[in-house]
């Protein structure tokens, strides 16, 4: 059903858990779902230096929100605001179908921390 | 690595002696047992052995068995079979919300032609009341169908208690028995049951083939048509090899009854038990005590049914799930949500099927990795007791 690519991501999942004091907080999905990403972020000079998220989900969810992970540490924020769902899929070497819509969420959870930041920030 | 098979549930292996047999019914005695000569009538000879060890396992005579491509396609003859046979009579069925898809999509389609299905409710145990029947019997009602023991949760039903109620009300009774039969004791006159779904891989035989036990007298229209076969119940020339491969599994089981179900349920408990000792925020769905001797199924909060699933997988273990990622739709299993589990509680829902290949060790195995596995798991999630999850608000992505 998933990759190599995917399992591995799943198996070891990159940059789990929380950042204390984090400045930008984001959370996507729900329970009745069953699909919760959230993401901590620690920005500084608009660069995303830290990044960690906690999932409740499939192994496509785990997956994804460590790969969104990954792939926007060290960005700034208008580069990260730009990385898409499609994008994450696809650095995963893609998904299958059924899971695209349901569990495909890791960059929505990313976009919201980095606008759960500029407000904090007034930006 | 070691691998051990706990989706019992799912589907069995063919035990050896019953795949030998049917080889022989492939290769050598091929013939046609529908055919006068020599070759048709040795396999004649061998079909109507399988009928009647798959009578003797269900107390049945032999010519009430019915052979069928397996369940679902025996629980779709019994319903629209029934349904069609004796509209005159009236146009209302009763079932259960927990009842298998074959069931609960035979009577959705039986709806558009015009009949009135009740579906039941059940208790957070998934089991059935007997009062709800009682209610919901009108003097248009044809059929009640209520399944044996649950394929989700191992709930087992008040079949008897059921089965006395249709007979004195004069309706015909139906249970699909498909994760019962072969595994646990079942005679139709004790039960009083007027119609049985079994299948064969679920009790080590071949896939592909089911019955329809149909008690004598019973008024039944056939939904396909043809040769005459299965005295034109269910017409098309026999899947001899799965036939012949579904009576030896059907001996077998008889033989093994007694030392299978003590086997299992033995382990099944072990399991159960180790698990509430040894992982904390777990639910036991299912009923206690009323269950399949196999079955283990919990809810283990705060964490999802595939990603629990995946992470077995790579320590070995062949489980299921209840969650939506593995049920195929948004939606987790439509038995727990009917148990009124929280959607949260099913989709972190793991299914342990035993069989009687399972050993002590595979207990203990299962028992050392699966704590490990949830600790992982739940420290990567958002949810814990002081942070549960919230309630759904209709968020754009499952609506």
């Amino acid at each position: 059903m998933y990759n190599d690519k995917v399992m591995d991501h799943f198996a070891n999942p990159r940059n789990v858990g929380e950042i204390a004091g984090a400045n930008g907080i984001g959370e996507v999905g729900n329970a009745k779902c069953g699909d919760i990403m959230k993401i901590y972020l620690q920005v500084e000079d608009n660069i995303i230096k830290d990044i960690k998220f906690k999932t409740f989900g499939c192994g496509a969810a785990i997956a994804t929100s460590s790969m969104v992970t990954e792939m926007c540490k060290g960005k700034t924020l208008e580069e990260a605001l730009e990385i898409s769902n499609q994008a994450v899929a696809e650095a995963l070497g893609g998904l299958p179908p059924v899971k695209m819509h349901c569990s495909n969420l890791a960059a929505d959870a990313l976009h919201e921390a980095i606008k759960d930041y500029m407000q904090k920030n007034g930006k | 690595m070691k691998r051990i098979y706990f989706d019992h549930s799912a589907t069995t292996p063919t035990d050896p002696e019953v795949a030998k047999l049917m080889l022989e019914y492939m290769t050598d005695k091929f013939g046609n047992p529908s055919s006068v000569h020599a070759f048709g009538r040795e396999v004649r000879k061998a079909l109507d052995t399988a009928r009647e060890n798959v009578a003797a396992l269900i107390g049945a005579k032999t010519n009430e068995i019915f052979f069928t491509s397996g369940g679902t396609e025996a629980d779709n003859l019994a319903l629209k079979g029934i349904a069609f046979a004796n509209r005159k009579k009236g146009n209302h069925i009763i079932t259960t919300s927990i009842e298998h898809h074959a069931i609960l999509h035979s009577c959705e389609y039986l709806e558009k032609q015009g009949f009135e299905v009740t579906y039941l409710p059940v208790d957070e145990n998934a089991m059935v009341s007997i009062e709800d029947i009682k209610k919901a019997i009108t003097d248009k009602t044809i059929l009640i169908s209520v399944m044996f023991a649950n394929n989700e949760v191992g709930t087992i039903q008040p079949i008897k208690e059921i089965g006395q109620l249709a007979r004195e009300k004069g309706i015909y009774f139906h249970t699909d028995a498909v994760q019962a039969a072969g595994n646990y004791p079942i005679d139709v006159n004790e039960y009083n049951v007027d119609l049985l779904t079994l299948s064969s891989h679920k009790f080590y035989g071949p896939k592909g083939v089911g019955v329809l036990y149909v008690r004598k007298g019973v008024r039944l229209d056939s939904v396909q048509h043809g040769g005459g076969q299965e005295r034109n119940v269910r017409p098309g020339t026999e899947n001899v090899p799965g036939i012949i491969g579904l009576g030896k599994a059907a001996q077998i089981a008889k033989q093994e009854m007694p030392s299978r179900m003590a086997h299992m349920t033995a382990l099944r408990d072990k399991l159960i038990k180790g698990i509430q000792t040894k992982i904390p925020d777990i639910k036991l769905n299912g009923h206690p005590t009323k269950r399949a001797p196999g079955n283990v199924n919990f809810s283990f909060r705060y964490v999802e049914g595939e990603a629990l699933l995946l992470n077995l997988d790579l320590k070995g273990i062949a489980a299921s799930s209840g969650s939506a990622c593995t049920s195929g739709s948004l939606d987790p299993s439509h038995v727990l949500l009917a148990m009124g589990l929280t959607h949260e509680v099913a989709h972190g829902s793991l299914r342990i099927s035993l069989g009687r290949g399972n050993t002590e060790e595979d207990i203990d195995y299962c028992l050392e990795v699966l704590p490990e596995i949830l600790e992982r798991l739940r420290a990567m999630s958002p949810l814990n007791a002081t942070s549960p999850a919230k309630e759904c608000t209709l968020c754009s992505h499952c609506h």
